[in-house]
């Protein structure tokens, strides 16, 4: 008797140590608060490795084009961005019917109904000539307790949702980690295209089982009348927003440029004065501090 | 003699020639898309496959030397008779093994082979270039047509041809699969490189973005503006809807761009030396692209100068 209930736990015991992540989750915006909340400010690139391809391609981006061009409207996050955006998750595992090994990770969101499948059964990526996803091709393996996730076959999309881009050559890696019921992600994106070297972001969630998550159903519809020929954007040195951060929050304009030397704190030591200091902070000041969330720069932060 | 369509062969001669020593090298990468549709990668532009009970169609033969290896693919796809092939326009990556192709489909006088193109392919394929050998006879597209879209029914499915006046050339036609919702679009579209607005032979700025619009009102995404109907481009990977849109829209700024510069009365180097695509030539532009930057820019400055 003694034998056989060894055996069972022998036989249900976890493979390579790996962890369940099967529940929902609730983002915590504690991180980058103004950047995913609110929305991030025009022209503002700081902290992030950019070229100056990728630099002139935010600076001509005009928001107009996300409801202008019908196209853009019903649009998900990319799988590099959603696990930073607005939008709860559920994650199931899929098992294989006759092992019952785990065989993949599914997330849904609830922005777009994302839907997301991480494969950890060794399967190979598709090649290169298949079609590429918003959610791209994933697949997972563990390291102890941490799942890398690798992830190729990206839709071009963006880093921010200012403009600044991210290619469809671009890969990325993900690692999971849950500490009990918060859920650390930490995103590594690297960009042949538009960045000069890897850009590292984190997120953390926390568990939420009692969440649901609805339907959110999206359908394009023409809001505004337009010449077919007509994308909305900013010719270049035209952009009269690009300012805007720099004077705003009293930082140098060279610094919100980008880069990836804004991204080390040495550069701290060689910026620039900012042309419009200011003497205290009058925007989005409480978010993400004490329990405080902002939806507009100027009210009152609600107590969350 | 006409010089213009003698340097753009000679380019493309020269284009192909200096694969010529590779062909031996090239593998056919078959790709399935959806339902009956196939795409056939090789050297030059991506071939297009429909099969099924009565046959095989094919989108565009990629080059003569590849005819063999292009068919034992498709064999392995279907032993059906090759009844059309279409060609999506005239360059010689595009129409170069139709002949070869021809020879080795084999012929059936109950069971033709049909080639077709729009009738300005046939035209320009058949005119006579000092120093040029003609285009092999068993490769013309003498199934042309002149109208606005031509209609077939092969496999059980609708097959639309539609004339897309002076984008890339003044023949080119975009093939949609209506059952198989897929699209092929010949070099109209091209996601990893910058279009070949061929001005010498009917390109145009104007009708590369006209034509863009058109394979959009074509295409309709399902669910989160992804997947639905599938794209086969001139060159490059299966896309869709929204791939067609990020390229639309560059070409649509680059145009908005050196447009206003023609409005500033720069010159040519000058708006070459302006660089109005750097922020798309790291996406657009490899060591090995035919359309150069400052090709493109002076293909879209002709075509609005114009």
């Amino acid at each position: 008797m003694i034998r056989f209930f060894a055996a069972a736990l022998l036989l249900s015991a976890p493979m390579f140590a790996q962890v369940d992540f099967s529940g929902s989750w609730s983002p915590l915006y504690h991180e980058d608060l103004p950047d995913r909340i609110p929305g991030p400010e025009l022209g503002d690139y700081l902290g992030l490795p950019l070229n100056d391809a990728a630099r002139l391609r935010a600076d001509s981006y005009d928001a107009d084009r996300i409801s202008v061009v019908p196209e853009y409207q019903c649009r998900p996050h990319s799988a590099d961005y959603s696990m930073r955006g607005l939008a709860n998750m559920r994650v199931d595992v899929i098992r294989d019917p006759v092992t019952q090994r785990a065989i993949a990770f599914h997330t849904r969101m609830n922005f777009q109904e994302m839907e997301r499948t991480i494969w950890l059964d060794g399967r190979a990526h598709p090649s290169e000539y298949a079609p590429h996803t918003w959610q791209g091709f994933s697949t997972g393996a563990w390291d102890e307790n941490m799942l890398d996730i690798y992830t190729t076959h990206l839709k071009e999309s963006y880093l921010k949702r200012n403009g600044v881009p991210r290619s469809d050559k671009a890969t990325f890696t993900e690692h999971w980690v849950r500490h009990g019921n918060y859920l650390t992600v930490a995103t590594v994106v690297t960009d042949p295209v538009f960045l000069t070297e890897p850009l590292v972001r984190t997120q953390t969630w926390v568990s939420d089982p009692g969440q649901v998550i609805a339907r959110d159903i999206c359908e394009t519809v023409a809001e505004t009348p337009k010449a077919a020929d007509y994308v909305p954007n900013h010719l270049p040195g035209t952009n009269p927003f690009l300012h805007e951060v720099a004077d705003w929050y009293g930082l140098p304009f060279d610094a919100t440029r980008g880069g990836a030397e804004t991204l080390y704190p040495e550069y701290r030591k060689k910026m620039a004065k900012p042309e419009h200091p200011r003497d205290r902070c009058e925007r989005y000041c409480s978010c993400g501090a004490e329990g405080f969330v902002c939806l507009s720069p100027t009210a009152a932060p609600p107590k969350r | 003699m006409r010089p213009s369509i003698l340097c753009v062969f000679a380019l493309c001669i020269t284009t192909a020639n200096s694969q010529q020593q590779d062909f031996d090298k090239v593998e056919i990468h078959v790709e399935p898309v959806q339902h009956k549709v196939y795409m056939l990668v090789g050297a030059g532009g991506n071939t297009t496959v429909q099969i099924g009970d009565e046959g095989v169609l094919l989108v565009d033969t990629q080059f003569a030397p590849l005819a063999a290896k292009l068919m034992a693919e498709i064999r392995k796809l279907s032993t059906g008779p090759v009844r059309y092939i279409v060609n999506t326009h005239m360059h010689p990556d595009h129409v170069g093994g139709n002949a070869a192709i021809a020879k080795l489909a084999g012929s059936d006088p109950a069971l033709p082979l049909k080639i077709i193109a729009q009738e300005n392919v046939l035209n320009r394929l058949t005119a006579t270039v000092s120093g040029q050998a003609p285009f092999p006879e068993q490769g013309l597209p003498i199934d042309e047509y002149g109208t606005p879209t031509k209609n077939l029914h092969f496999n059980g499915e609708a097959i639309i041809l539609y004339h897309e006046p002076n984008a890339h050339t003044d023949g080119d036609s975009v093939v949609l699969f209506r059952g198989s919702d897929v699209i092929s679009t010949g070099d109209i579209f091209t996601p990893d490189g910058y279009p070949f607005l061929d001005i010498e032979h009917g390109g145009s700025v104007q009708g590369e973005i006209l034509a863009l619009n058109h394979i959009l009102q074509l295409t309709v995404p399902a669910k989160t503006q992804e997947g639905g109907t599938y794209v086969i481009p001139g060159h490059g990977r299966i896309c869709d809807d929204a791939d067609v849109v990020e390229f639309r829209d560059m070409v649509v700024i680059v145009r908005d761009r050196i447009r206003n510069m023609i409005q500033k009365n720069m010159t040519l180097d000058q708006v070459k030396a302006a660089k109005p695509t750097r922020d798309y030539d790291t996406e657009y532009v490899t060591s090995n692209s035919f359309v150069t930057a400052d090709r493109f820019v002076e293909a879209v400055y002709k075509s609005l100068s114009k």
